[in-house]
């Protein structure tokens, strides 16, 4: 025993090393805080931890000191019956209580200081959990993007939280804790659903990494997310891009089937608003009219509305492919379309030779062919 | 009929029974013995460990590197979710049972439990409800929605085929052996103590039993009440849980962790009880402030009941929910310190004798204190919001209930084990199962603070490369494998010590308590004549040593009547699991016929005598 309590502190000590240094980066790190919300839990768990430290050198001291002085000796007297002692009772009743106490009163002012009501002023991002993706929809903005959510620094923030299937869990470990993503509940006609939410201001600028931390079903582990906290000149001209680029195809979509394909291509050569290479051309082609990919993708300023997968628009500018498991490459996107389920079991989507029976309806395999998919992956990452 | 004499000296080469005794198999299909009882849990449960620890390492296996798939995300998912689900209801709690049976009557001076025959149903519903919900695997259709099974992940919609049936179906099939197990233990407390032995007489392992009881039977029926809401979910259209049509997700884990949280104290209480009672004998003194750590046993299973929604700070019930769940939760951390220290002050001054026994004791109080504390940093719910759902969680309840419930567990096998096959468990073997299972159990679930604190949530079947949480995640793989060769040690002690280990007389270790007055083993009525007890230590006072050996190891000429053997329990359990397996089908008149040999049994049942005629009874 006593082996192994001189075996516990190096260990500990070690990896605290392992923990400062070695240059090692951890880009899901919830020990290191960057917006206030991080600040906030980070600074309770540095005081706990203190604390926790001293209640378990007190006990392991205790416990080695027994261990040592009082092991059995061949010629041992019994030991003296002590039954009890009403001081030291009270002394170990009455002491850690106190300790309770000091945890337990910073941790309710930061329970309501974590979650005080919605500020009016703050940017409002309504974040839907759907198997397995990330859905962002910036009211203020008019704009929906998928898996990843861009964010200003230093302008608060209020994500309002919802799911359209089974609870998932909104956690970016860097600017904050997380917090449920609960399937609507229907009320009645007039009434508001209630929703949760998380309200916190990023510090930093910079890439930062989060993912779904509620089990919620096969392909849960591949359902990540990255979040971009911008200077307020990127983030201004990100949105502005948002206004200009997709507006341009806007006034194509003519439902007249005859006219639509070549009003496309001409409508965008004309304006020049999209790189007219002949592969991307094809690519939209058979993206908006061979296939079904606008049956459940949406790509601002096309006849292409469907709101059952990620909205695709400005899909060139995302860094991540398929909720962040894969790097958005031509390579990548081509194996992706071609075979999601290689990739995500379960997603949504289907893939060139196979059908998807989901739970909201049925969808038939894409049926692309090669050069098809070498094409609208060049269209995709043309939208930027 | 035996004798004392003889007890010590016997040559079969185990010794279950005494002369005389039915040893064939139908006599333990048809016994009511609370011990032969106890030795079926303890034999099925490692069984079970073994099945939940195969799937544990194939766990492991997977998460080696970032980004493998070594498996198949499904089965995955299936694997963590059965390894939970058994360690909990199917190796954990019933290795405790197994503990409670074989002790309670002969810690309190009786010869059996209150309802023997109840009893073997409870044996036979748990391993018939275990086979059930482990046959899942062999339809690939085991459970896979994790062992809180969280709404909607379950409903029909996102959990189509039987996987989710098999859950919820085997855990309420577990359920009723529980609820059983906890009346019959509650009732044998209340009504079968040998004259003099007050309530505040009785060893800490019995107390500790009947505050487990008392939690099983109030929390095990939330739990299946829960169950039977998703099975007419799944089965029969309700919305219980339903958002669509009103439901709420979140009731399920209200439901859940009203149940889950007493759990917790179901799962650690009987480990306290049992170190409780070991480290007084090993250190020579009696229990230091045995009322103050009866006491906050009890407070411990009260305030266990209004802690519950710390599992849930994640989920949005609001700041004032949040910090009352926080202060209640803080509370309770406050009588387990206590025991802490009085097990400490037990030891403090006296003369500490470090058998197997006595380091599985210390080695818990050593490293549940670990998971103590990871437990007071979650209860903070800012904190929780960083922690929960991630490794350091798993980390945290890997030590409270490994490190606390199944090494106090451990602890109880090498003290008890001389009393139950009159031979010492080997003390070699038992030091190697020691410090194998203190480096793997540590190896493994240590690091796993880190890989949580870095970022990895649990439940994923892998993790991206980027985390740099692979180390951790390796140093746990090799963790892993070294306690289960710990395991491996563990039953090679068992099976070679149950052969030929050393004898051990009725009382090998000093103990002060009843159970150490008569034979090793124990004749099958327990005791000749019913002792009195005029004390807590009554093995430690000579006078009142000796007044209840000439009792206990007296020799008898006509044994006590005991119940009859029966069958009607294992066919009464069958029809149970059974009639619930039917459940499956969801077809109304198929469930109902499913009813009739359950009717059937319990008819038989009751109008079977349960004492041989003529005896009185």
């Amino acid at each position: 025993m006593r082996a192994t309590l001189l075996r516990y502190s190096p260990g500990l000590l070690l990896l605290t090393l392992v923990l400062s240094g070695c240059g090692v980066e951890y880009p899901q790190s919830s020990i290191s805080p960057h917006s206030d919300f991080a600040h906030i839990i980070h600074g309770l768990y540095t005081t706990i931890f203190w604390w926790t430290m001293l209640i378990l050198a007190v006990v392991w001291v205790l416990l080695t000191w027994v261990i040592i002085k009082y092991r059995a000796k061949p010629d041992d007297p019994k030991p003296k019956q002590i039954r009890g002692h009403l001081g030291l009772e009270i002394g170990w009743t009455v002491g850690p209580a106190i300790i309770v106490v000091l945890i337990a009163i910073p941790t309710i002012q930061a329970v309501f200081a974590t979650q005080q009501p919605v500020s009016e002023d703050a940017m409002l991002v309504e974040v839907t959990g759907e198997r397995f993706w990330w859905e962002f929809h910036y009211p203020e903005y008019g704009i929906t993007t998928a898996n990843e959510l861009w964010l200003e620094k230093d302008r608060p923030v209020n994500l309002r939280l919802a799911s359209s299937d089974v609870i998932h869990s909104f956690w970016v470990p860097k600017l904050g804790g997380k917090r449920d993503l609960n399937p609507t509940v229907a009320v009645r006609e007039g009434e508001e659903p209630s929703y949760n939410w998380l309200f916190f201001t990023p510090e930093v600028a910079g890439h930062f990494y989060g993912q779904c931390a509620e089990f919620c079903g096969e392909s849960h582990a591949f359902m990540l997310m990255r979040v971009n906290v911008a200077e307020p000149d990127d983030f201004a001209a990100w949105t502005e891009s948002w206004q200009a680029s997709p507006g341009a195809l806007a006034e194509v979509q003519d439902p007249d089937e005859e006219g639509r394909d070549a009003g496309l291509a001409i409508q965008a050569a004309q304006d020049g608003e999209i790189d007219e290479t002949p592969l991307v051309a094809e690519g939209r082609e058979a993206f908006l009219n061979q296939a079904t990919c606008g049956a459940c993708h949406a790509i601002e300023g096309t006849h292409a509305q469907g709101d059952r997968g990620p909205n695709l628009t400005l899909f060139g500018t995302r860094r991540t492919l398929a909720a962040g498991i894969m790097e958005n490459n031509q390579e990548n996107l081509v194996e992706w379309i071609r075979d999601p389920w290689r990739f995500k079991p379960a997603a949504a989507m289907p893939g060139t030779d196979y059908d998807m029976e989901g739970t909201a309806g049925f969808w038939p395999a894409t049926a692309l062919s090669d050069e098809q998919l070498e094409a609208v992956a060049a269209y995709l990452l043309s939208l930027k | 009929m035996s004798s004392v004499a003889t007890a010590g000296e016997k040559t079969a080469g185990h010794t279950l029974g005494h002369e005389g005794e039915d040893t064939g198999l139908w006599s333990w299909i048809t016994t009511v013995d609370h011990k032969r009882i106890a030795i079926m849990y303890f034999v099925t449960a490692t069984v079970f460990f073994f099945i939940g620890g195969i799937k544990a390492m194939i766990i492991r296996v997977q998460l080696w590197n970032p980004e493998q798939s070594l498996i198949s995300p499904e089965l995955y998912n299936q694997l963590f979710t059965m390894h939970g689900t058994t360690m909990i209801f199917l190796v954990a709690m019933p290795m405790a049972v197994a503990f409670f049976n074989y002790l309670v009557p002969l810690q309190i001076g009786a010869r059996d439990v209150a309802f023997p025959r109840l009893n073997a149903l409870s044996y036979w519903i748990f391993l018939f409800g275990g086979i059930y919900l482990t046959s899942s695997f062999l339809f690939q259709a085991a459970p896979h929605a994790a062992w809180t099974g969280y709404a909607t992940l379950t409903s029909a919609q996102y959990s189509p085929g039987f996987n989710t049936d098999f859950w919820f179906i085997g855990l309420s099939i577990l359920g009723i052996a529980s609820i059983a197990g906890g009346v019959n233990f509650i009732t044998t407390i209340v009504n079968m103590r040998a004259p003099g032995m007050k309530m505040m007489r009785m060893p800490l392992f019995t107390w500790m039993t009947f505050v487990t009881s008392f939690l099983l039977i109030t929390a095990i029926p939330i739990i299946s009440v829960a169950l039977i809401f998703l099975g007419f979910d799944r089965l029969f259209g309700a919305v219980f849980f339903d958002p669509s049509m009103g439901g709420d997700p979140v009731l399920w884990q209200h439901l859940f962790w009203l149940f889950g949280h007493p759990e917790v104290y179901i799962l650690i209480l009987p480990a306290f009880g049992v170190i409780s009672d070991v480290i007084p004998t090993f250190s020579r003194k009696p229990l230091f402030g045995y009322p103050i750590v009866v006491y906050a046993g009890i407070l411990i299973g009260f305030i266990g009941w209004g802690v519950w929604s710390h599992h849930m700070f994640t989920v949005g019930l609001g700041p004032i929910a949040d910090s009352f769940f926080v202060a209640a939760t803080m509370i309770i951390a406050i009588p387990t310190g206590v025991k802490i220290f009085n097990w400490i002050a037990t030891m403090w001054g006296g003369s500490v004798r470090f058998t197997t026994a006595m380091l599985f004791s210390v080695g818990l109080l050593a490293v549940f204190t670990v998971g103590g504390l990871s437990g007071i940093m979650h209860a903070s719910a800012p904190v929780n919001l960083q922690q929960h759902d991630t490794y350091f969680v798993v980390a945290h309840f890997h030590y409270v209930i490994v490190g606390g419930a199944m090494m106090g567990l451990w602890a109880g096998l090498y003290y008890w084990f001389p009393k139950v096959s009159g031979r010492f468990l080997n003390e070699t073997l038992g030091k190697w199962h020691f410090w194998t299972t203190m480096v793997g159990f540590n190896l493994t679930f240590f690091p796993m603070h880190f890989s949580g604190l870095f970022g990895m949530p649990r439940r994923i079947y892998t993790y991206s490369a980027d985390l740099n949480v692979d180390i951790y995640n390796q140093l746990a793989t090799i963790g892993a494998f070294i306690f289960a060769i710990s395991a491996v040690i563990m039953v090679w002690n068992i099976v070679k010590s149950w052969r030929s280990g050393e004898r051990a007389g009725p009382n090998p270790w000093d103990a002060p308590h009843l159970e150490w007055s008569i034979p090793s083993p124990p004749h099958h009525y327990n005791f000749p004549e019913l002792p009195t007890v005029q004390s807590r230590e009554p093995l430690w006072n000579d006078g009142e040593r000796e007044s209840i050996q000439a009792v206990t190891m007296k020799e008898v000429e006509t044994e006590p009547v005991m119940p009859n053997p029966s069958f009607w329990p294992i066919v009464l359990a069958f029809s149970i699991t059974l009639s619930w397996a039917l459940v499956m089908t969801g077809i109304w008149w198929v469930i109902a016929l499913g009813i009739i040999p359950v009717f059937v049994s319990t008819l038989m049942w009751a109008l079977e005598p349960a004492f041989p005629e003529g005896s009185g009874h």
